[in-house]
């Protein structure tokens, strides 16, 4: 008598084996999103609970005003831009702003406008550089951190300009479409949101995966300040303020 | 009328010897850490001087300060909200670290390491900043001490603003002073308005400024509003950071460390009550000669019954009310009108005030470059002190600052003659409209300065708004979360909220 062959429990099927190309593509485009988002927002609010001393601009201008002037306002002004337009162009659903306007128009709109931006922020960011890595005073007192967004940030300013070659190579804006249903999807947790993504020329993947990057380091360093921003400056009543104890009471 | 407390100062300069004990003694307690080496919460000038940082006083440059805009209406000299959060990314008008001094050390090993040589070892400057040897010291925190330094650099002084240029090097070999300068505490500071975060704030219940150190990113808009340039970037903590009053202290009924330690006793401090409501009108007096005379209006009369009767329903503690009846303060500033805001042209409504100094009347009297009127030196034949103390303290009206001058002169003629001659002259003091007991008190309180004439501080109430036995085993004073359980409200980790004492909520 031969005993029949022992039963695979339920569950423990051999798995089809994924394909490595997928696999990477489901890790950096459907999983990282979900990972950078979650550090930055759970990380910022560690910091600024625990650590609210070390919530700051880190402005070096005391230490050397030279360079910073053009640099900063031509970097701040220019970054501002591009995430204003990533965040409207990539969220705005295609269904909404095709009434205003169509998506060919809006592809050449984004490729020009942002590399009239992207030029800005280069001129910028490379005298914030040159500033910071040869400037005795600057370098001294410089974290790791300091220097490493900053690179970080210039590195991922060249591979968006290194996309425009590529955008401005196709006219029909399927790539653009891509790009936004791909950006929506990961708010609309859409399932296999990496596939819109998989197949894009190199600069586009690249430019993604550090950008998700930046909002993972984001809580590490002093783009906390990003947060912020004092646009309650503006509507606070008055100029003066003051305040008292009285109506501070213990429970 | 809303009435406030403040604990005021007034610092008399005709008894400043520049010995720079407020300046150490204030530094060694709250400035001696990396990022602060340049800051000096209380320094001392030589004046004429350019002062620190250079040429403070020069708002065209600096931008510190109001002004006052067509419409009657004040705004910060640096913009009004836009224009300062259009400067948020680079600050066209903050001084750089230079503009105060690059700090240093000196490389004090090296005398104890070198080998032998012909030279005799010596400990060379380094700077703190860039760690780099420094081969020329070129600026310091006192660099014009006792007129030190280039003439044709100290004639910059903007308080010379009237004072005919050919003039006053002549005049520099008969006339000196020193100027102790701290935050002013005011009444209607730029910083806070200038500050884009909302952490800088004046507390209700002493009139001290402070910054929110937690809640301060470090957009360093402050320095640029004050126009004392009182307000310090630390480089390396990138948070701003200012005179504190000696807070604690205060609290506790003790006088600030630079009051302190003065040798000289000329530091008084001593609570003035003033009508909150009407700040913005004072500080928006047309011309600003009239500047002085609008922040003497909205002090209030602490013996006055209705003042009394009001302070009490706005929440002035009672002691407070019994110190501001003795604060040396009011009666220097108030009934013998011999204290001045400093530069009360700013608009800032400053609560340090100043005794102008007798020394360049005296030198120049003895110096023979001056009338004698009755035995008393004729101050107004002397133009230039005149001109320059003006225009430091009365924003350019020499009519006060001669009438106290005179008062001051007085108090000599009148001591004198009672203590030497054992005459006790009556029309020296009516002649300067003050009464012989009047300058007898003068004299008590400014020239004899005893202690508790000097510092009539009243703890402050914390009990009226904190139950302190709740507070005992809390956590102390600290930077960053020290030993509390994060600043915000949320719990991040499920453990028991520790006891931790509580910021001040604003109010207004």
């Amino acid at each position: 008598m031969s005993n029949p062959p022992a039963a695979v429990p339920a569950g423990h099927e051999a798995l089809p084996s994924i394909p490595i190309d997928l696999w990477i593509n489901t890790f950096l485009f459907g999983a990282l999103p979900y990972i950078a988002l979650a550090v930055m927002i759970i990380g910022s609010i560690f910091r600024y609970d625990r650590e609210p001393y070390t919530w700051r601009a880190g402005s070096s201008q005391l230490l050397r005003r030279k360079q910073l002037m053009w640099g900063s306002n031509m970097f701040h002004i220019g970054i501002l831009f591009l995430f204003m337009g990533h965040f409207v162009g990539l969220l705005t659903p295609h269904s909404i702003y095709k009434h205003f306007i169509s998506a060919e128009a809006k592809q050449l709109v984004a490729i020009y406008a942002g590399s009239v931006a992207g030029l800005i922020c280069f001129a910028g960011l490379v005298l914030l550089m040159h500033r910071r890595f040869f400037d005795a005073r600057i370098r001294r007192n410089s974290a790791f951190a300091d220097n490493a967004i900053l690179v970080i940030l210039f590195v991922q300013l060249l591979l968006g300009l290194a996309t425009v070659p590529f955008s401005l190579a196709h006219h029909d804006a399927e790539v653009m479409l891509r790009l936004s249903a791909w950006a929506q999807g990961i708010f609309t947790f859409e399932p296999g949101v990496g596939r819109y993504v998989a197949g894009l020329d190199w600069p586009y993947q690249a430019h993604l995966v550090l950008g998700m990057l930046i909002f993972l380091l984001l809580p590490f360093t002093r783009l906390v300040h990003i947060f912020s921003a004092p646009v309650r400056y503006i509507w606070r009543g008055g100029y003066q303020i003051v305040r008292s104890r009285k109506d501070l009471r213990h429970g | 009328m809303k009435i406030r407390a403040q604990i005021g100062k007034v610092l008399n300069l005709d008894k400043c010897i520049g010995c720079h004990t407020c300046s150490v003694t204030c530094k060694n307690v709250w400035t001696s850490r990396e990022g602060m080496e340049y800051a000096w919460f209380n320094n001392v000038e030589t004046k004429p001087g350019i002062g620190y940082p250079k040429d403070w006083e020069n708002q065209k440059r600096w931008k510190g300060g109001w002004e006052r805009v067509p419409g009657g209406s004040i705004r910060p000299r640096m913009g009004g909200k836009w224009r300062v959060l259009a400067k948020i990314f680079a600050n066209p008008d903050l001084p750089e670290i230079d503009d105060y001094y690059e700090p240093f050390t000196f490389d004090y090993a090296h005398l104890q390491q070198a080998g032998e040589s012909k030279a005799f070892p010596t400990a060379r400057a380094r700077s703190l900043i860039s760690g780099k040897r420094m081969e020329k010291i070129e600026w310091g925190p006192n660099w014009e001490e006792i007129l030190g330094g280039e003439f044709s650099k100290r004639s910059e002084d903007y308080n010379f603003e009237g004072v005919q240029k050919e003039i006053y090097g002549q005049f520099e070999n008969t006339f000196m002073m020193y100027l102790p300068r701290l935050c002013e505490h005011c009444l209607n500071p730029t910083c806070v308005a200038a500050c884009p975060s909302g952490a800088i704030y004046k507390r209700e219940e002493d009139g001290i400024v402070l910054i929110d150190q937690e809640a301060c990113r470090g957009w360093r808009m402050c320095v640029s509003g004050c126009p004392y340039k009182k307000i310090y970037y630390n480089w390396k903590s990138g948070k701003s950071e200012k005179c504190t009053f000696c807070y604690p202290r205060i609290e506790a009924g003790q006088p600030t460390v630079c009051s302190e330690t003065c040798v000289g006793r000329i530091r008084y401090l001593g609570v003035m009550l003033y009508d909150a409501d009407r700040i913005e009108e004072a500080a928006s007096a047309e011309s600003v000669e009239d500047l002085y005379q609008a922040q003497l209006d909205i002090f209030l009369d602490p013996n006055d019954p209705e003042v009394i009767e009001q302070a009490r329903k706005d929440g002035v503690p009672e002691a407070w009310l019994e110190a501001a009846r003795h604060s040396p303060v009011w009666k220097m500033a108030m009934e013998w009108k011999v204290a001045f805001p400093l530069h009360p042209e700013y608009r800032t409504l400053p609560m340090v005030w100043y005794v102008p100094p007798l020394s360049p009347i005296n030198a120049a009297a003895n110096a023979g470059q001056i009338s004698v009127n009755n035995n008393m030196p004729d101050i107004r034949s002397l133009r230039i002190p005149l001109k320059y103390l003006a225009n430091l303290l009365t924003a350019g009206d020499e009519e006060p600052i001669a009438v106290c001058l005179e008062r001051m002169l007085a108090m000599r003629g009148y001591m004198r003659a009672k203590s030497i001659d054992g005459v006790h002259n009556e029309s020296i003091a009516t002649d300067v409209g003050l009464t012989g007991a009047q300058i007898e008190e003068m004299y008590k309180i400014m020239a004899l300065a005893d202690y508790e004439d000097r510092f009539v501080i009243p703890t402050g109430h914390r009990e009226d708004a904190e139950d302190m036995f709740e507070e005992r085993g809390s956590c102390g004073f600290s930077f960053g979360n020290g030993c509390s359980g994060g600043s915000s409200k949320t719990n991040l980790f499920a453990t028991q909220t520790r006891k931790k004492l509580q910021t001040p909520t604003e109010v207004l």
